[in-house]
């Protein structure tokens, strides 16, 4: 019951848990959020094409990463990145890969889905007139696409993106399924050692709580001062 | 690549000594399947009861409700799965604790509770978008013709408003499916699990994981069609081209 609740546990263990754990998660959903929407914006393009052999490819790519569980990505990778790295640097057998940037590559390449459908839905949902108005002025596709198409669409898009990346930092805790010592594997490598579950699993909720509900406050202020008004 | 393939290995037999591990991968899908749905039967009730809540006249009820989904939905399911399987024994009196820990199938219950709940909290926001996609006209007509609250909703709001979101329960559903396989954590053998326990103990990392792709795939597409069917029954007419939920 609640009154062994031992608040000790907790504070002995918080050095480790946020210089250790919450380190490794933050580092990890900042690199997947920016390498991950620089993938997502070349699917995106790709997807968008008029090649329809990129569109198709990129569309491929999309759906089926995204009708799979991250779990069972997170294992895929897992254990393809060594042989992908050793087949990349000609090596006799699979490279030993760090789990952190295993990580950081399987968030990458699973969350870049998310984040393509994001941008595209963005892209399309300018007016066509500011596509036609930028070709009219002489602009060829690369030009519109970088000074009139995507400034607009990026800041319509920033909301969601930053959206994207609160379940981004999230979904990093699944990492734990690779006994990784992220916040949440940190966490629950006290509880076990401590015997303290009670204690340690309502700690983590909390602070994942606070971040979260943090970050979306900030993601509804941003909706409502980037919106542009037409 | 330096990696042995053997494809014949799903008819070995696998470590139970009496199901191939084919079988044991499909025994994983179906406990997918059934959580997947238990928890959904879970989340479409709950959650429309939660998004009708966020729209009602009175404040409290509005910032109780509030306060369920912000919570649900800014913890990550895999420590909602924790906290529904280890702590909250703990917090149970003791007798009731022991009992919940002794159930058979106990983490398949957790599961589905938890799956059940983390979606409600989203199916409210979809059930509540819903609802304020309507016209207020709506609202104050079912009042006009005499209609209290409950009926208002029972009979005006809620048939419109679910008829224009299922392309969003459609996605809801997908994503439930999908978030079944977080319970291995707490070692249920959904499709995941097993995929994985038939990576550790035979070393055939990609076919284990190939086949699981490939389950998931179709339980994806068999989804997709099944909900194709609903949306074009459940479609009003003449009422815009209902929205795709982003």
């Amino acid at each position: 019951m609640l009154n062994g609740f031992d608040l000790q546990v907790v504070i002995n263990a918080l050095p480790y848990l946020f210089m250790t754990g919450m380190a490794f998660t933050l580092t990890l959903t900042a690199f997947a959020t920016l390498a991950g929407i620089a993938f997502g914006t070349l699917l995106a393009m790709m997807r968008l094409s008029r090649h329809r052999a990129l569109a198709y490819m990129a569309a491929g790519y999309v759906n089926l990463l995204r009708s799979l569980p991250l779990v069972l990505v997170i294992f895929w990778f897992y254990f393809l990145v060594p042989y992908l790295a050793q087949w990349a640097m000609g090596a006799s057998r699979p490279v030993r890969v760090d789990p952190f940037w295993s990580s950081v590559i399987t968030f990458t390449l699973f969350e870049a889905c998310y984040f393509c459908e994001i941008i595209r839905a963005g892209i399309q949902s300018l007016p066509k007139g500011q596509l036609l108005a930028s070709q009219a002025l002489g602009m060829h596709g690369g030009q519109s696409m970088l000074y009139v198409v995507l400034p607009q669409a990026l800041r319509n898009m920033l909301p969601l993106m930053l959206t994207q990346t609160i379940i981004l930092f999230q979904d990093t805790s699944l990492v734990y399924v690779l006994s990784i010592t992220d916040f949440l594997g940190a966490t629950a490598k006290v509880a076990q050692r401590d015997g303290r579950l009670l204690e340690m699993y309502i700690f983590a909720a909390l602070v994942y709580f606070v971040i979260s509900l943090l970050a979306s406050h900030a993601a509804r202020r941003l909706q409502r001062r980037v919106a542009i008004i037409r | 690549m330096s990696y042995n393939w053997n494809w014949s290995i799903f008819f070995e037999p696998s470590l139970d000594g009496t199901h191939t591990y084919l079988t044991t991968l499909l025994w994983g899908a179906g406990w997918t399947l059934a959580t997947a749905f238990a928890a959904f039967a879970i989340a479409l009730s709950l959650g429309s009861v939660v998004g009708v809540a966020r729209t009602a006249p009175q404040a409290w009820v509005r910032a109780l409700s509030t306060c369920f989904v912000e919570v649900l939905r800014n913890v990550p399911l895999l420590v909602q799965m924790f906290l529904w399987y280890f702590v909250l024994p703990e917090l149970l009196p003791d007798e009731l604790g022991t009992w919940l820990k002794q159930l058979p199938d106990a983490q398949f219950y957790t599961a589905v509770v938890c799956l059940g709940c983390y979606h409600a909290a989203r199916m409210a926001e979809v059930v509540r978008a819903g609802l304020q996609s309507l016209p207020g006209g709506q609202r104050m007509a079912g009042q006009a013709l005499g209609l209290n609250l409950a009926q208002t909703y029972r009979y005006v709001l809620l048939p419109m408003a679910y008829r224009i979101v299922v392309p969003a329960i459609t996605s809801e559903f997908l994503s439930c499916t999908k978030n079944t396989s977080v319970a291995l954590a707490i070692g249920l053998m959904e499709l995941t699990g097993s995929a994985r326990a038939m990576q550790e103990n035979s070393f055939q990392i990609f076919e284990a994981f190939s086949a699981a792709t490939t389950l998931y795939l179709a339980l994806n597409l068999i989804i997709i069609f099944a909900m194709r069917r609903v949306e074009r029954l459940a479609v009003v007419p003449g009422y815009g081209t209902p929205q795709k939920a982003a």
